[in-house]
């Protein structure tokens, strides 16, 4: 029982990796990524590949993992950012390039097509993955609150006037792209070390959209709301176990009704602290102090 | 050889250029991606193929029955997801996802209801075969390839000379100029769905006959996007062009290439062609306003 617990917490917290990294380019630049499971796959291709044909150190993949991410990130986002396109463009460059990765892998010699790489050593552990989790947001955080994060902020907000201010729109655009695909390709590879097989039918746009609901639930220019916001949505239904493809169905109503009530998500532009706790809570007695009043 | 890829080039061509004009019609007029636009194809060639299967329509009830429950969906659609954002004047972003939940939701519901299998619309036509000199030519693709211009060309007819058309082109233009010119939006948004929708109908029957019948067909649609893209985001002309474009080449590399790399292939194209071209073939909008 303790070991399937810690099993949901850590892939929980892989999870979370990933979307820290998609809170921070979706959330803080306002351009919405369709493929992001790509850059988990493409994670997870490396390291497992490295460790499983090459016997590279575990660390080592891992970080070659998240930089081949990171050089692909660069790929991407070079010709797509460049040229200050709308963000329609960029949603839809993104989702073929998910496609287009998926369909690689399940080609390429290497990544041994659609039967994927049974056996992959197991290196990652519960205390590592957490300990990575900690050290991503402790990144993230600071990232947001560094001038990068400021100048991001701006540029979603709006980007004339951020410009104007002499902040270069490509530039920050990338790199929070390249933060957010070296996080997934971190993910990707600490899960092909957990799971111990990886095959591309993993990284569909299911993942991608799991991913993207999460940031968007959880709030956009929000680094904890979509942690949490991840956390019940790929450990809640894991625990339940129940109704599998339902969940899916209910993601997809979740995300239609956060935007036509609360499109802010759960904590769109704030982070949860001990602050937000109190108003919370403030609000919560004065709702129900209302609620008396009125009755 | 030649010609036959040809044929087959241009009815899927014909096919994606039905999805990019549907798509490219919402997006002229709302400014945003409708991702939901792929189930509703889907949904629409599973209406067709019960329709044939089930209840034993002909062909021609069964395209008819598909035209009008896609029509219905996608009004229903823009009404349930879209019009509460519409009235908040929300940023497209908003839109984006709404429609991108949607599309999950329709997914995995039928996922869900009707299963995974995939089902093959009874032979009608598939198994003709035109036969001339040593070619042969499928005649479903030859129906496609009619079928699909007689389509554009009436919404063609229909958006340059009704009353309705008028203003739906009017309104891609300038909504709030239109709207003060005495124009219905709600009304008038409400039309531009039902003529997706019915888009989403015919190239659904087309994909279902074509290939088969299953849930996640509707991604085929990123193809319709990449299309849209090529010509020119919310330009019709544009869009006809570049499914036609696309669908050509794609045969032709999946052809004399390899199947394998037509879907890398299709992306590597947009990705070159929003470099050197960021407004598509036709395009107007490149940056977003403020």
């Amino acid at each position: 029982m303790a070991e399937y617990i810690s099993g949901v917490v850590a892939l929980s917290l892989i999870y979370v990796i990933a979307t820290v990294g998609l809170a921070i380019f979706t959330g803080f630049t306002g351009l919405f990524s369709l493929g992001h499971a790509a850059f988990f796959a493409i994670g997870a291709y490396t390291a497992a590949i490295l460790t499983y044909f090459y016997d590279v150190n575990f660390w080592l993949a891992l970080m070659a993992g998240g930089a081949m991410s990171g050089l692909v990130g660069v790929i991407i986002g070079y010709p797509t950012l460049k040229a200050k396109l709308r963000s329609d463009y960029f949603a839809i460059a993104t989702l073929g390039f998910g496609e287009t990765v998926r369909v690689l892998l399940e080609n390429l010699e290497i990544t041994q097509g659609a039967r994927g790489l049974p056996g992959i050593a197991v290196e990652t552990t519960l205390s590592m993955v957490v300990g990575i989790t900690v050290l991503v947001m402790w990144i993230a955080r600071n990232f947001v609150c560094s001038r990068h994060g400021r100048a991001a902020i701006a540029v979603r907000e709006d980007f004339v006037a951020a410009e104007m201010m002499g902040i270069n729109l490509f530039r920050v655009r990338l790199r929070s792209l390249v933060f957010s695909a070296v996080c997934g390709g971190i993910a990707g590879g600490l899960f092909a070390h957990y799971v111990s097989f990886i095959q591309p039918s993993m990284f569909t746009s299911v993942l991608s959209t799991q991913l993207t609901a999460s940031v968007v639930a959880g709030g956009m220019g929000s680094i904890t709301g979509p942690i949490i916001a991840a956390i019940i949505f790929v450990a809640l239904p894991e625990m339940l176990r129940v109704a599998n493809i339902w969940r899916l169905v209910g993601y997809g109503l979740l995300l239609v009704l956060i935007m036509l009530f609360r499109p802010q998500g759960l904590y769109g532009y704030r982070e949860l602290s001990f602050n937000s706790c109190r108003s919370l809570l403030n609000w919560l007695t004065l709702s129900a102090w209302r609620n008396g009043g009125k009755t | 050889m030649f010609i036959q890829t040809l044929v087959t080039g241009l009815a899927i061509g014909g096919i994606y250029a039905l999805m990019a004009v549907g798509y490219s019609l919402v997006f002229s007029i709302l400014n945003f991606s409708n991702f939901a636009y792929g189930s509703i194809i889907m949904l629409g060639a599973y209406m067709g193929y019960f329709a044939m299967t089930e209840i034993g329509m002909p062909i021609g009830v069964a395209i008819v029955l598909s035209i009008v429950g896609s029509a219905a969906l996608c009004f229903l659609n823009e009404k349930l997801a879209y019009s509460t954002l519409r009235k908040r004047k929300a940023s497209s972003l908003y839109f984006m996802i709404s429609a991108m939940g949607t599309a999950i939701f329709l997914e995995n519901l039928v996922y869900a209801t009707i299963g995974s299998r995939f089902y093959a619309f009874p032979q009608v036509l598939t198994q003709l075969n035109l036969e001339f000199m040593d070619i042969s030519i499928g005649v479903l693709d030859v129906f496609a390839i009619l079928f699909s211009f007689l389509a554009i060309l009436t919404l063609h007819y229909f958006l340059q000379t009704s009353k309705i058309g008028i203003a739906i082109r009017a309104a891609s233009y300038d909504m709030q100029v239109c709207e003060l010119n005495g124009v219905n939006i709600t009304k008038l948004i409400g039309w531009v769905f039902i003529l997706a929708g019915a888009l989403a109908g015919i190239s659904g029957m087309f994909l279902g006959m074509k290939y088969m019948v299953y849930p996640t067909m509707g991604w085929i649609t990123n193809k319709a996007y990449i299309a849209a893209v090529i010509g020119g985001l919310g330009s019709l002309p544009g869009a006809v062009t570049g499914g036609l474009i696309l669908g050509v080449l794609e045969t032709f590399v999946s052809a004399y290439v390899s199947s394998v790399v037509r879907d890398a292939f299709s992306f590597t194209l947009l990705v070159v062609l929003l470099m050197v071209l960021p407004t598509g073939l036709f395009g107007k909008f490149l940056e977003e306003k403020v």
